[in-house]
């Protein structure tokens, strides 16, 4: 594998560098290559001008737009809708219902017997079931007329029963979400069942058992969902504008639902205002779209609007794990028994299914630490509730929240540092890679140099001071830890694990340069938002040797890129920047052996750098890559027949992923008075390998964070008893602002991945992974002289309140 | 019936003269109606900032307002910051301080900081949590607000340090 220069030195396993913004400083100097530069982002020019190009923004003429008919009932049967009145107002169309557009729908399967699928109706026909469900569309001239007409659509329900939760679902005498299904689940899976369990845990020394439970949640992108579909007669093609993460799975799921060859559907992502998992399933709604402006051969554009996207899309991440974890004397792990619920809601997400959650949570519970027996039951319950999506951390926010608890709790019972017992039961230097109980194998990374340099930036930052003053002040305040390991960037040797019958995984690459000598590089990844046309340049800059500035991405086009997976799961930098950096190394190889034909040398002796050809020890013996472009397009009979007629290759990766991974600590305090948590200090010590952009590394992980604080501390989608949601506007649904946020210090240590053609890994989750856990330590430190700790989220005010009260009453 | 107006007013400096419907909100005027689409909905119901505007100076929710009630007025939207190719400080410092990931919400922040500095006397400069505050109106989901705060700070300090905006 060629690795660019460099890389190899002063980088190794650990080696602890100074923050982002120092680092990449040193690091321009001594390496002079874009790799591990804090280059400014190509995207920003034309976002900071308001010239984005996102969804919403495009229009055609004769457009239609169009608003949806949505179920006010959890449940309901529904016998007639009828759409003639709206027909009669003014400027509308068309208004199709699931009848009229023939009963399409989407279908997610998994090839295993414990999976059961659930069709989604793009339209629901006879049932809904969940407030906000489809049932028609009615197609406009304008929005506010759209809107206004899908108001007099007359639909005849039947309230049903309302599964609203876990333990409503599987009570002897719970309606059934779909017909025949037992107990409402939809997925049911027993792994890693070690039969010596019993026996160690009648044994142990120490068992810890608890109840850990996460809400629901929505991902927010800014933007909503939105797309605009139309026919074109020219190319026979339906194309599909939609603000998506994954461009060639929505082409796949409008062919199949509607019948059509996959070449005559074209699928666009223009500018993406934020994903976050939300926008990596297909929504009904899209395809509706799309169903309509085939039928109706005009334009169609739908813009979501924010109570639509609360109610209707998809959340992600609500779970119940009851747990027992037992240790031995020193606190070291004998075994591990879990039961995991997730609350799926109604239907199954395309294409990943609603096992998505368990099996995240059941494959990867250990995570960090060595835990020698293992048993995971993981299931799927179905809810009168809307759908789930892979929202940002898909399960690890709670595995890792449920193992860090653990911990804590078992260090209180046995008197003992809890990050001493951290460093006692992690996977330690030297013993990487170490395959797993749940039979992962984990390759190198720098878990326990992440907890030992955070302790030690808390010490010399005065944290525990710190504390003690707010703590003399009559204030409550804790410090928390969370440490943790994430696999990104996996392919098809993972992915076809979970059996999907779609599996995705690998990426491919293609790279181009055009005869002026810049550069075009079509991927199947979609970034929105990451910063891809900027590290992607870096990373093809760099094996060119060609400025990044003379590179362009493209991305988010079906017709464009050959087939690919999006983006999700943290994989864009390491499978798509993978294959962009194998199909740059062929066009370097073509651009050496055309400049040793003009220079009359040798190709192992030319070096690309810089914008030009040189050869080795000859200083003089140089040509600009401009030039050699030139020469194989305008004078390409000049060459020796392998080497004319263009610079292009195509290159694919599919690697088995590689594990980031991250130690976080915040201080928090807490207000006795009102309950009312604040975060006063944050650190995440985070190892993503090589850090191609250190700017976009730390923006990444301070997000994140953000949005686990969020979950931690402040977000929860509310049904009432009926199925009602009752967080349908941001006055209900709480994302944090600026004011419930504080700095966040990001400091990289750097251990390449070998299964990663650049060494960088993944980090695109990472920082939502760690916040929740280290949030609710801190928060149960600051409080763990009146209660045992909470082991929920979100903590609110309330609960704090609560405590204190009990407290209070117990000391009086 | 439709409600028609005719009005009239200026958009970053050009005169416009359109008829619009009563119900339209400023929003949907600037974006659809005078293609100014780089002011964003993200909410609708003026929680999330993302389509802040400034109607004679002072920051607007324009999901808020209807589009006949600019009639009049001098509006100004991101569109109007930048001299041809050259962003504006605050722009520059939104890029070198990595303020901005998928640029949804950016323009609303923009115009949000644009009116606060402008309008802040050139005593002294804001401190980090007067900027935090500010920066509090508005939602971001994707960069945790900090380098939104540095971009603030860095061009209220060098804007004091050239004497005033």
């Amino acid at each position: 594998m060629t690795r660019p220069a460099g890389q190899a030195q002063g980088h190794g396993a650990g080696a602890a560098v100074a923050d982002g913004r120092r680092e990449q400083g040193e690091r321009e100097g001594q390496r002079g290559r874009w790799v591990g530069a804090a280059m400014a982002r190509k995207e920003d020019p034309r976002m900071l001008r308001g010239s984005g190009r996102f969804t919403g923004d495009l229009a055609r003429t004769g457009m239609l737009h169009a608003a949806f008919v949505r179920s006010p009932f959890a449940a309901a049967a529904v016998s007639a809708i009828g759409t003639s009145p709206a027909l009669r107002a003014p400027g509308v169309a068309a208004a199709f219902t699931a009848a009229d557009l023939g009963h399409p729908y989407l279908l997610a399967t998994l090839e295993r017997d414990e999976f059961v699928p659930t069709q989604m109706p793009l339209l629901a026909g006879d049932q809904v079931r969940f407030a906000g469900e489809p049932v028609a569309v009615v197609l406009a001239d304008d929005a506010y007329q759209a809107e206004d007409a899908a108001e007099l659509v007359e639909v005849d329900w039947a309230q049903l029963t309302a599964v609203t939760g876990l333990a409503a679902a599987r009570g002897a005498a719970a309606r059934q979400v779909h017909e025949g299904l037992a107990g409402n689940c939809l997925v049911d899976l027993l792994m890693f069942d070690d039969e010596r369990l019993g026996e160690i845990f009648a044994g142990a020394p120490l068992v810890v058992e608890g109840e850990f439970t996460s809400a629901r949640l929505a991902a927010l992108p800014l933007e909503g969902r939105a797309c605009l579909a139309e026919w074109d007669d020219r190319d026979g093609q339906l194309v599909l504008n939609v603000s998506t993460q994954v461009p060639h799975q929505v082409r796949s799921a409008v062919a199949q639902a509607l019948q059509l060859p996959e070449r005559a559907v074209r699928v666009i992502a223009p500018d993406v205002g934020g994903g976050f998992g939300l926008k990596c399933v297909v929504g009904r709604e899209e395809v509706t779209v799309a169903a309509a402006a085939l039928r109706l051969r005009r334009p169609v554009r739908w813009i979501e609007d924010r109570q639509e996207n609360l109610a209707a899309s998809f959340h992600g991440h609500e779970q119940r794990y009851r747990v027992r974890a037992a240790f031995d004397s020193r606190g070291r792990f004998l075994a591990l028994d879990a039961d995991i619920e997730c609350d799926v809601g109604a239907y199954s997400a395309y294409p990943f299914t609603c096992a998505v959650e368990p099996l995240m949570a059941a494959g990867e519970l250990p995570g960090v630490y060595k835990v020698p027996a293992y048993r995971a039951r993981g299931r799927a319950i179905a809810t009168n509730k809307a759908p789930t999506a892979p929202y940002r951390g898909v399960s690890r926010p709670q595995l890792v929240l449920v193992m860090e608890r653990l911990i804590e709790k078992a260090a209180r019972a046995l008197h003992t540092d809890p990050l001493e017992l951290r460093r006692l039961n992690m996977i330690g230097p030297g013993e990487f890679p170490y395959t797993g109980v749940n039979g992962i194998t984990y390759d190198e990374g720098s878990y326990r140099e992440s907890l030992d340099l955070a302790e030690r930036r808390v010490a010399d930052g005065g944290w525990p001071a710190e504390r003690d003053g707010l703590r003399a002040a009559g204030l409550l305040a804790g410090i928390g830890y969370a440490c943790f390991s994430e696999r990104t960037g996996y392919g098809t040797p993972t992915m076809s694990q979970r059996r999907m019958r779609m599996t995705p995984g690998y990426d491919t690459a293609q790279v181009r340069m055009d005869p002026t000598g810049e550069v075009i590089v079509t991927t199947g990844t979609c970034g929105h938002g990451q910063g891809h046309e900027t590290t992607f340049a870096q990373i093809v800059a760099d094996r060119l040797g060609v400025h990044p500035e003379r590179i362009r991405l493209r991305q988010g086009d079906t017709d464009l890129a050959a087939y690919g997976w999006g983006t999700f799961a943290s994989r864009s930098i390491v499978i798509g920047g993978g294959a962009a950096a194998r199909a740059a190394d062929q066009v370097a190889g073509q651009l050496r052996e055309v400049a040793a034909c003009l220079l009359e040398a040798r190709a192992a002796d030319v070096e690309l750098s810089d914008g030009s050809a040189r050869i080795r020890g000859d200083s003089r013996a140089t040509v600009p890559i401009s030039e050699l472009a030139r020469v194989v397009y305008f004078q390409t009979h000049t060459l020796p027949e392998p080497l004319r007629y263009g610079l292009e290759a195509r290159a694919s990766f599919d690697p088995p992923g590689t594990f980031s991974n991250a130690c976080h600590a915040t201080l928090v305090m807490i207000d006795p008075g009102t309950g009312a948590i604040r975060l006063r200090r944050y650190l995440v010590v985070e190892d993503c390998g090589v850090v191609i952009n250190p700017l976009i590394v730390d923006g990444q992980v301070r997000g994140g964070v953000t949005q686990g604080v969020a979950a931690a501390l402040l977000e929860r989608i509310c049904y009432d008893d009926e199925g009602q949601p009752v967080s349908t506007t941001l006055m209900d649904y709480l994302p944090p602002t600026a004011a419930e946020m504080c700095p966040v210090d990001v400091v990289h240590l750097e251990t390449p991945s070998r299964f990663s053609d650049t060494g960088a890994k993944g980090m695109g989750e990472g920082g939502t992974i760690g916040a929740p856990a280290a949030v609710l330590n801190a928060v149960n430190d600051a409080l763990s002289a009146v209660t045992a700790g909470f082991d929920h989220i979100p903590v609110l005010p309330e609960d704090v309140s609560s405590a204190l009260a009990r407290a209070g009453e117990g000391a009086a | 019936m439709r409600d028609m107006h005719q009005i009239r007013l200026r958009v970053n400096g050009r005169e416009h003269e359109l008829t619009v419907e009563a119900r339209r909100t400023l929003a949907d005027m600037l974006r659809h109606d005078l293609g100014y689409t780089g002011t964003h909905l993200g909410c609708e119901h003026g929680i999330c900032g993302a389509c802040t505007v400034l109607l004679d100076g002072s920051p607007v929710r324009a999901c808020l307002m209807f589009g006949v009630q600019a009639d009049g007025t001098e509006v100004s939207t991101v569109e109007g910051l930048a001299a041809g190719d050259e962003l504006s400080d605050l722009q520059q410092a939104f890029s070198d301080h990595h303020a901005l990931q998928c640029g949804f919400c950016t323009p609303g922040f923009l115009m949000l900081a644009e009116a606060y500095l402008a309008e802040r006397d050139s005593g002294d400069g804001p401190t980090e949590a007067e900027v935090r505050e500010l920066v509090a109106s508005n939602l971001c989901r994707c960069t945790g607000y900090q380098g939104i705060v540095e971009a603030v700070l860095a061009t209220a300090r060098s804007r004091r340090r050239a004497g005033g905006p």
